[in-house]
């Protein structure tokens, strides 16, 4: 058998290709981007013309990837964590209509926020969609899962959460590789369950219901899912990649005594968890993330056994478990050979030299010293670095599009300026509702999109609004004499300068677009 | 056996690289491989750094435990120092001895090397000097790797060379020869 050294994305991403996949729909997000570029580069994803280009945000991604399982086929959407809370009406309800052809939906967690605003954990998602969730503890099992994940969506009629932590998704192994399966043919759905009026949307709920047990015993019974005997001193639920730290706990550190019950496939295995308590009064729950598995476990055991995790402070309440953390949980204690270091600085990322955003804050700083009140409105991308020095320009940085929308709602409650920093792909992703209140109302607002050409952060992805965007604003009702265009360039500095004031005095909306190419994607092009 | 190591520098200065060319020698020999990346915006300028585990037999854990490192490769001098605690009194570090300033902060020199030196087992080179003698200047990292090599111990030195040969082997023979100039003045240094 074939083995090949794979990232954790790109096993999910060959074992997506090799499950007989039909199209991938994904918008860029560390730590998920990956699995849609290995797409992309694929051989065999090319030969069968698999569906791989990107979407404008992750809710036309995962209705897209709802339309291809509606005709039959087997669809992936791919978004990091935040991306769930974009795509969360379509995904929700995608288990009331059920599916045709088989329909992952790969969430990238990202705990310790290596990348991100926040951490939340898209197993709950899954709880809350009510659908199986998978979460694969090493490349080898992220790889073979997708056979299973598309097969149990298939068998169960209903949509799949396939979840990974940023450890496993950027981390390399060497993965053994399987047979490659055909695609399944074309072959629409005929259910008028898709129709989610009330009197239907009632009847496929109920049947959403009745598949639950079906579900629950599906992992009771997973490949995935199994006890490991150490001893009965202490019971440990291991979830997706926890059981890597606690079997490295007993080969490192020797600890003993353990009963262990290694989870990857959910819903939670009731049956499975209570077996713990025939020999333990304890049971520590190990997972990344939030503590879900710990309130459940908590919620099934009820007063046969005692729960230690998150929640109890035996493992810390924020963050990414580490080998450390979860050896401490079992009363390791971690030796430091050497104090502190004493000189050493931070290194936080900055933007890279020559970099147009800079231009944009440099003129920005220098115009809007003029107002005593004036605060910039920051969105997520490369340019929200802009918050660090030497800019220190963003009084915000929320969810993808906000600095629009909250810019629109400060200069409602009287601040002014009100500027909003969005970047190009930000924009069509979710500025462009947004700046349509604003112009339905004519908010007093200066909108920048600065416009590098380019999904700059996660690595230069296409931009899904690519030279359309004076179309855009003006098509959405901006003044066409308010949609100024500029180069930010150091010598273009005096007109830049010129422009924002200018703008930032007009009553209205208008919305201001430095265009250059982004400086990682330029070398790439020259190179070529 | 098995080896943990740790790969640091700056975001741009070819950690990644190190990394692919140790996984392929170890692929190639059947070891037992996980390499933690770091991916995303850090990579702008921002520390970075790689866990890498080889071993004879299976690897759990994607992340190193503290202490349990046994060699650090760095690309930087002052980027030794963010990792002190996954280290131990027997761990080996080979570094960059040229500091990269980017930032308005940067500890005094004298301090950090001074700093640097109580550390038992330190190795340090300016590799961008070197190979800007041996080869060309973007070949500092295949210094690096070089002076790290017979440290690592699991692969030999020369089952190394032979991964930098693989790895640069599609850009063409003159960039495998410039790269295999660096490995080895890195070797011989």
């Amino acid at each position: 058998m074939e083995k090949t050294l794979l990232l954790g994305d790109e096993a999910i991403a060959l074992g997506a290709i090799y499950a007989g996949l039909s199209g991938v729909y994904a918008y860029p997000g560390t730590p998920s981007t990956e699995i849609t570029e290995f797409i992309q580069n694929n051989q065999t994803a090319k030969e069968r013309n698999i569906h791989s280009r990107w979407c404008t945000n992750e809710k036309t991604a995962m209705e897209a990837a709802l339309g291809m399982s509606y005709a039959g086929k087997r669809a992936l959407v791919c978004m990091k964590h935040v991306g769930m809370n974009v795509c969360a009406d379509a995904f929700v309800n995608s288990a009331v209509t059920g599916v045709n052809g088989g329909l992952v939906v790969l969430a990238a967690d990202d705990p310790s926020m290596h990348s991100s605003q926040n951490e939340q954990d898209s197993r709950f998602y899954g709880k809350f969609a009510m659908i199986p969730i998978f979460e694969p503890s090493n490349q080898q099992e992220a790889f073979d899962m997708m056979k299973n994940a598309f097969e149990l969506s298939e068998k169960l009629q209903e949509p799949v959460l396939l979840r990974v932590v940023t450890r496993l998704a950027h981390s390399r192994a060497a993965v053994k590789i399987d047979e490659v399966k055909d695609m399944n043919p074309f072959n629409p759905s005929t259910s008028r369950g898709w129709v989610l009026l009330p009197g239907i949307a009632k009847k496929q709920y109920a049947g959403l219901i009745e598949k639950q047990p079906q579900m629950k015993n599906a992992a009771e019974k997973s490949v995935f899912n199994r006890e490991e005997n150490y001893g009965q001193d202490l019971a440990v639920v291991a979830c997706g990649i926890g059981y890597n730290y606690v079997k490295e706990a007993i080969e490192n550190y020797g600890v003993k005594g353990i009963k262990l019950l290694k989870i990857s496939q959910y819903p939670l295995p009731e049956q499975a968890v209570l077996n713990l308590t025939k020999d333990c009064k304890k049971i520590l729950v190990v997972e990344d993330g939030q503590p879900v598995v710990e309130e459940d476990v908590k919620r099934i055991v009820g007063d046969k056994a005692e729960v230690l995790g998150r929640l109890t402070g035996d493992l810390p309440r924020q963050g990414e478990l580490t080998p450390d953390s979860v050896a401490q949980a079992f009363g390791v204690k971690i030796e430091e050979d050497f104090p502190a270091a004493q000189n050493l600085s931070n290194r936080p990322p900055q933007l890279c030299q020559g970099c147009g955003h800079r231009d944009v804050y440099g003129a920005l700083k220098e115009v809007i010293k003029k107002y005593e009140n004036a605060r910039v409105f920051g969105d997520i991308g490369c340019y929200t670095l802009g918050a660090l020095p030497p800019f220190q320009a963003l009084a915000s940085c929320v969810d993808m599009g906000a600095s629009i929308t909250m810019a629109k709602g400060a200069a409602d409650a009287g601040l002014f300026p009100a500027i909003a920093v969005i970047g190009d792909s930000t924009f069509t992703h979710s500025g462009m509702t947004g700046l349509l209140d604003a112009v339905n109302e004519n908010a007093n607002i200066t909108v920048i999109i600065s416009d590098n050409l380019t999904t700059g952060m996660t690595g230069g992805q296409d931009s899904a609004g690519l030279n359309k965007y004076e179309a855009i604003c003006i098509g959405l009702g901006v003044d066409p004499k308010h949609v100024r265009v500029v180069v930010p360039m150091p010598k273009n500095m005096p007109e830049i300068t010129k422009i924002i004031e200018e703008e930032i005095n007009y009553n209205g909306v208008s919305v201001i677009i430095p265009r250059r190419e982004c400086m990682q994607t330029l070398k790439r092009h020259k190179k070529k | 056996m098995k080896k943990d190591l740790i790969l640091c520098g700056v975001g741009g200065q070819g950690i990644l690289s190190i990394a692919t060319v140790i996984g392929e020698a170890a692929t190639k020999a059947g070891l037992f491989l996980k390499q933690a990346e770091v991916h995303g915006m850090s990579q702008r300028g921002g520390d970075v750094q790689s866990n890498l585990r080889l071993s004879d037999s299976e690897i759990y854990s994607d992340l190193i435990p503290k202490g349990k490192a046994d060699l650090l490769i760095s690309m930087e001098p002052m980027e030794v120092l963010r990792y002190l605690p996954y280290l131990n009194k027997k761990s080996q570090v080979v570094t960059n001895a040229k500091p990269f300033i980017n930032i308005p902060d940067y500890p005094d020199e004298a301090k950090l090397f001074a700093e640097l030196d109580t550390l038992p087992n330190i190795k340090k080179l300016d590799i961008e000097e070197i190979a800007k003698q041996v080869a060309m200047p973007k070949a500092a990292n295949m210094v690096l790797l070089g002076m790290a090599a017979p440290f690592i111990e699991i692969l030999s030195v020369e089952q190394l060379r032979e991964a930098v040969k693989t790895i640069f082997a599609k850009k063409g023979e003159a960039i495998v020869e410039t790269n295999l100039k660096a490995f080895d003045a890195g070797v011989n240094n």
